[in-house]
Parts: C-alpha cells; sequence; structure tokens
C-alpha cells in the first residue's frame, strides 16, 4: 500500500532577493527513508527547515496527510513534525533527562504527566542511552550528543522526523549508530524520515529514496540503484566518481577527481 | 557519581525533581528565617523578644509595647525587609528570564541598559526637576520607570532591524547603556551640588527609602509578573536549545522572546524606580541557581528569585547595622558579597553537591 505522507508542492525559498530553492515539488511516502544530496548550496538544510516552518517558504505548499501544513497550529504540527539539527549546544547546563523531557513540549501544559516521564525513559531506552539520564548535556560526545538531539525529536511522538546531516559530524561508529536507529525507528513506528545527506553512501545503504537537488531545483528523484550513478555525480558535484556494488548490491560511489 | 546510582529513567527524573522542589522549600524558609532575624536587627536596640511583641500587637491588642518600638519596627525596619524581599525577587526572577530567553549568560537588567535608562531618567528628574508624566512626589520613581521601558523598547526595536538577533538586542543594550551613563555624567556636571549628591546617592541604590506605600503596590506587581514569567518555563527551556529547536517544538520564537523581555523589564523597572540602581543580583542569582540545580526553568525561576531575595536581604542588613548608627549603600555591599560567593561557586563548579 503506498500512501503519500508528506507532500511539497512548487516551493519558493529566499532572502536578499537570492534565491535558495526554486520551484520545489516532491512527495514522500508513509514509511520510506528519503535522503537529500546535493552539493553544498543546494539548500538542502533550507528545504528540511521550510518543510518544518522553521523558515517561511515565499511560495508553495507543504502537505502532511493530504492537509495543509500552514493551516495547522505550530503546536499541533509540531506534534506530526519532528526535527534533528545538524549540532546541538546548549548554553546553560540540563541534564540529558530534561533536554529529552523537552520533546514533550508540544504535549502537555505546565505540568508532566506520569505519561510523559514514560515515553521520554521509553525513548531513552530505545537509543539505548539510558545510563546518561542524569548527565549533564555539555559532559557528552558528538556521537551522544547527536543521538539525544534525536531521543528530543522521538518524544515529540511525530510521524516525519526531519534530520539536517545527521552524520556530518560523527565518526564512523556512530554514524552506523545513528543510520540504524533512524532504520529501526521508521520500520517499528512506520513513520517517514527526511535526511539531509552529505555522505553519498551512507545514502545509499540507509535510503529508500534519493532526491538529488542541484541549482536551486530538484535534479532527480528516484531509488538510489537509478539515482546515484556516475553521470548524475559529475553533473550534480561536478566530479568523476566510480561507483561500485557494495555486497547487497547497492551503489559504492569512490570519488576520483573534480571535472 | 555515587555508588547506589539507578540506572532507571523515570526514578532519575523523580529523585531530581524531588531535590529541586526540596532546594525551593529550602531557600524559602531560610529568606523567612533571615526576614526573622532582620526585624530585630538595628540601630536602635530593640531585642528579638521586643520586635516580636510589636508585630504580635497588631494582632493581640493586649501586648504593651512602646510607640518608639512600634515606629522602629512598623515603620522602618519592616518595610525596608518586605522591600528587600521584592526587589531581591524581581531582580533576580528578571535575569533569570532574560539570560533564558537571549541565551546568553552575561545578560543582566544591567547589561541591557535599564538600569542606566533608569538611572537617567532618575538623573533627568533630579537635576532638571522635569517629569515625563509632570512633577509631582513620584516624579523620580515614574521618569526611572519610564526611561527603562523607553530603553528596552529602543533596544528592541534596533534588533528587529537586523531580523531581531540576539547578538544585535545585546549589543544594543549595551551601547544604549553606555549613551544613557553619557547623559548622566553631564547632567552630574552640570548640577548643583544638593543635586549631584542625590544623583550619586540614587545610582549606588538602596532601600533607605522604603515605605509601605511602595511596598503595597510592588509585591501584587512582582507576584503577579513572576507567576506568568513561570508560565513561560517551558517555552523557555526549549528556547535554550536554539530558534532552530524551539520552532520546530511548536514555539513561537518572536513572541515568546519579546514577551518575556517586557515581562522581565517592566518587573526590573517597577522595583529600581524606587531603589535606584542595585547591580549584580539580577546577573548571579541566576547562575548561582544553575550551578546548584540545573537549568529547568519551572525550578530556576522561583529559585534564583529566592537567592536573590537572600542576597539583598543580607547585603542590605549588614548595611544599616555594621557602621550604625549610619549605613552603607546596600549596591556596593551586594557585590563584596556576590562577587566573592560567585567566583567560588565557578571555580569549583561542583554542582550536583546536592545529589
Amino acid at each position: 500500500m503506498v500512501a503519500v505522507k508528506l507532500k511539497v508542492s512548487d516551493l519558493n525559498f529566499g532572502y536578499n532577493g537570492k534565491t535558495i530553492l526554486d520551484g520545489i515539488s516532491l512527495e514522500i511516502e508513509k514509511g520510506d527513508i528519503v535522503s537529500l544530496v546535493g552539493p553544498n548550496g543546494a539548500g538542502k538544510s533550507t528545504l528540511i527547515k521550510c518543510i518544518d516552518r522553521i523558515l517561511k517558504p515565499q511560495r508553495g505548499t507543504v502537505y502532511i496527510d493530504g492537509n495543509e501544513a500552514a493551516q495547522l497550529s505550530s503546536k499541533d504540527f509540531s506534534k506530526m513534525v519532528g526535527y534533528v539539527p545538524q549540532s546541538t549546544t546548549e548554553v546553560f547546563p540540563y541534564t540529558v533527562f530534561d533536554i529529552v523531557l523537552m520533546g514533550r513540549r508540544p504535549h502537555i501544559g505546565w505540568r508532566v504527566t506520569r505519561n510523559d516521564v514514560k515515553i521520554v525513559s521509553r525513548t531513552l531506552k530505545f537509543m539505548g542511552i539510558e545510563e546518561f539520564a542524569s548527565r549533564y548535556f555539555d559532559e557528552l560526545s558528538g556521537g551522544e550528543k547527536q543521538k539525544i538531539a534525536m531521543a528530543r525529536a522521538l518524544a515529540q511522538e511525530p510521524e516525519v522526523l526531519l534530520l539536517d546531516e545527521p552524520t556530518s559530524n560523527l565518526d564512523i561508529k556512530h554514524q552506523l549508530e545513528v543510520m540504524n536507529i533512524v532504520k529501526k525507528l521508521v520500520w517499528e513506528r512506520k513513520i517517514s524520515a527526511v535526511m539531509a545527506m552529505h555522505d553519498l553512501n551512507l545514502a545509499s545503504r540507509f535510503s529508500d529514496s534519493i532526491v538529488m537537488l542541484k541549482d536551486k531545483k530538484v535534479f532527480k528523484v528516484g531509488d538510489p540503484k537509478s539515482i546515484l550513478i556516475s553521470e548524475n555525480i559529475e553533473r550534480v558535484y561536478g566530479v568523476r566518481a566510480e561507483v561500485i556494488k557494495d555486497s547487497k548490491g547497492m551503489p559504492y560511489i569512490m570519488p576520483i577527481e573534480p571535472v | 557519581m555515587s555508588e547506589d546510582e539507578v540506572f532507571d529513567a523515570e526514578e532519575v527524573y523523580a529523585r531530581a525533581s524531588w531535590k529541586k522542589t526540596l532546594f525551593t522549600l529550602v531557600l524559602f524558609v531560610a529568606v523567612a528565617l533571615l526576614a526573622v532575624f532582620a526585624i530585630s536587627m538595628g540601630a536602635a536596640s530593640l531585642g528579638m523578644g521586643e520586635s516580636f511583641r510589636v508585630v504580635l500587637a497588631q494582632f493581640m491588642p493586649t501586648e504593651e509595647v512602646s510607640t518608639f518600638a512600634q515606629v522602629v519596627v512598623l515603620q522602618l525596619r519592616l518595610p525596608r525587609i518586605l522591600m528587600a524581599v521584592i526587589t531581591g525577587i524581581s531582580l533576580g526572577v528578571a535575569g533569570a528570564a532574560m539570560q533564558g530567553v537571549l541565551r546568553n549568560p552575561l545578560v543582566s537588567p544591567y547589561t541591557l541598559g535599564l538600569s542606566s535608562g533608569a538611572a537617567c531618567g532618575a538623573a533627568i528628574a533630579i537635576v532638571l526637576g522635569v517629569g515625563v508624566l509632570g512633577p509631582g512626589r513620584y516624579i523620580i520613581a515614574i521618569n526611572a520607570f519610564l526611561f527603562s521601558l523607553l530603553t528596552m523598547a529602543i533596544v528592541y526595536g534596533i534588533s528587529r532591524m537586523k531580523g531581531t538577533s540576539i547578538e544585535t538586542l545585546i549589543l544594543a543594550g549595551v551601547a544604549m547603556g553606555y549613551l544613557f551613563s553619557a547623559v548622566i555624567s553631564l547632567l552630574k556636571y552640570v548640577s548643583g551640588h544638593e543635586e549631584l549628591r542625590e544623583v550619586v546617592f540614587w545610582l549606588m541604590g538602596g532601600l533607605y527609602t522604603s515605605r509601605w506605600e511602595n511596598v503595597i503596590i510592588l509585591i501584587p506587581t512582582v507576584l503577579i509578573l513572576t507567576t506568568i514569567l513561570m508560565r513561560y518555563s517551558w517555552d523557555l527551556n526549549a528556547m535554550s536549545a536554539g530558534e532552530e529547536v524551539a520552532s520546530s517544538l511548536g514555539i513561537n520564537v518572536n513572541r515568546v522572546r519579546l514577551t518575556c523581555l517586557t515581562l522581565a523589564t517592566i518587573l526590573t523597572a517597577s522595583v529600581i524606580a524606587f531603589t535606584g540602581v542595585i547591580g549584580f543580583i539580577g546577573l548571579v542569582s541566576p547562575h548561582v541557581c544553575r550551578l546548584l540545580i540545573g537549568s529547568d526553568h519551572r525550578y530556576l525561576i522561583p529559585c534564583s528569585g529566592l537567592i536573590g531575595a537572600l542576597l539583598l536581604l543580607a547585603s542590605d542588613t549588614a548595611c544599616r547595622t555594621m557602621i550604625s548608627p549610619t549605613e552603607i549603600p546596600v549596591g556596593i555591599l551586594t557585590s563584596f558579597i556576590g562577587v566573592p560567593f560567585f567566583l567560588y561557586l565557578l571555580v569549583r563548579r561542583k554542582r550536583r553537591w546536592w545529589q
């Protein structure tokens, strides 16, 4: 069964007279992991932020379950869509538990219910970071911080998870851990995930669908095998690359030289 | 890390919450005890027993007390103690809210130019005799209050032109502070002997002018504003993770920022209009609390207020008793007591002593 969870239609965004996104349209199906790829400045992060209403597009509409996102109250919208920033900094000391509890903000009034505490605790367990509950955020490593930011978004209980370059500051072990969590999450909870990705090989291994952005526009959309080919990579990134198959038959990209 | 550390997150949270609640209660009791102690302290040699009899006599007419004791306790000490508590709460709460909403640990009513604005308004009233709402008994307080609000309006207006960036807002505040200081210097330069003395006193801040009529206006104002600010605790918590995260959690960042800054400004302005510039409390109280109980604004806001009350009441009591019958302006002592304590906490940085 195919159901469109999230639809972006003819979205334009720019500031100071500079266009960043130009007529972006795409559809994301329920239970899919979609990677947005493209060179620096192609608008990957901006698109993520426009979908999450962090930035307000000049034109275009985002639909969630067929409803216009802009018509929802910000609270209702935040119950449906979670966002994980590229990196998280906390100026003030918060414990890990308190940070993940912030994800319950759309659901709670002033008082925290037992249910909220349970959800946070379950999320920490799901992420395998329960032993950090009482630790202070600034004492943790980059990989741990990324997991906590993800846990906060999960505590929102969203149906769509947006991740802005979730692996870009992590070592290879944490990269794989984070991606496995995304995969497990999408599988178990039947949610959709949209990620801005730099690493084409991680995108290849973990995505159901790849959206290639070039010059502020959608260049190509499709499954990794059909999109991650030498010709596309050369045209989008300006890099000659060799694409081989990994053991599971997924494309593996070896960049050779700029053209 | 203690040995009996539990890995059950729910229990960890329950335990931490209970400890923070306990900490708040302890602070509350400490303020009350200090106030009781402060009633019996002063230039006039009235002991604790006699002071209490005066207070009791208000409720039980059978108690016999001298008129002198009554005047000292009821007209001098009590309003002043209440004023110290209210002012401390206001500055502590406003400091916590401002730091939280601007995500900056250096922010205080002082750094944002509010104190300088108030001082400038007061100096204009003192030196030139000009009041925004015309002359009258409260010309200095009203001028100080309105100038404080005006400063925030200007600072916020400037930051709006640059897309409401936090950096612009803070720098605009610092700049406005300098501008108002220059105006104050000019006014001091042209003022006569008596006025100069009065301006200097105002700038040092003090609670010696505390009167019942001020206290009665301020108590409800401070309680209401603090309660409203506390209702924004969750938004402040989320905003400390950055604007983008806050916005993705369903918070209208700009609206919350404007609301909290306005409330904190009114809170600050209404007390410093009567007390003059009392620095440091607004900056240091939130930090002391964060080092002790973390940054959750549900606890931080009330605790910061109570720490502020504790600091100011302790300082003021010392000020009026140390070299009695004269006294030291309290602003001097808050820094003398507060700075070393703050530096000590900063260097030790052992914020989990209570766990």
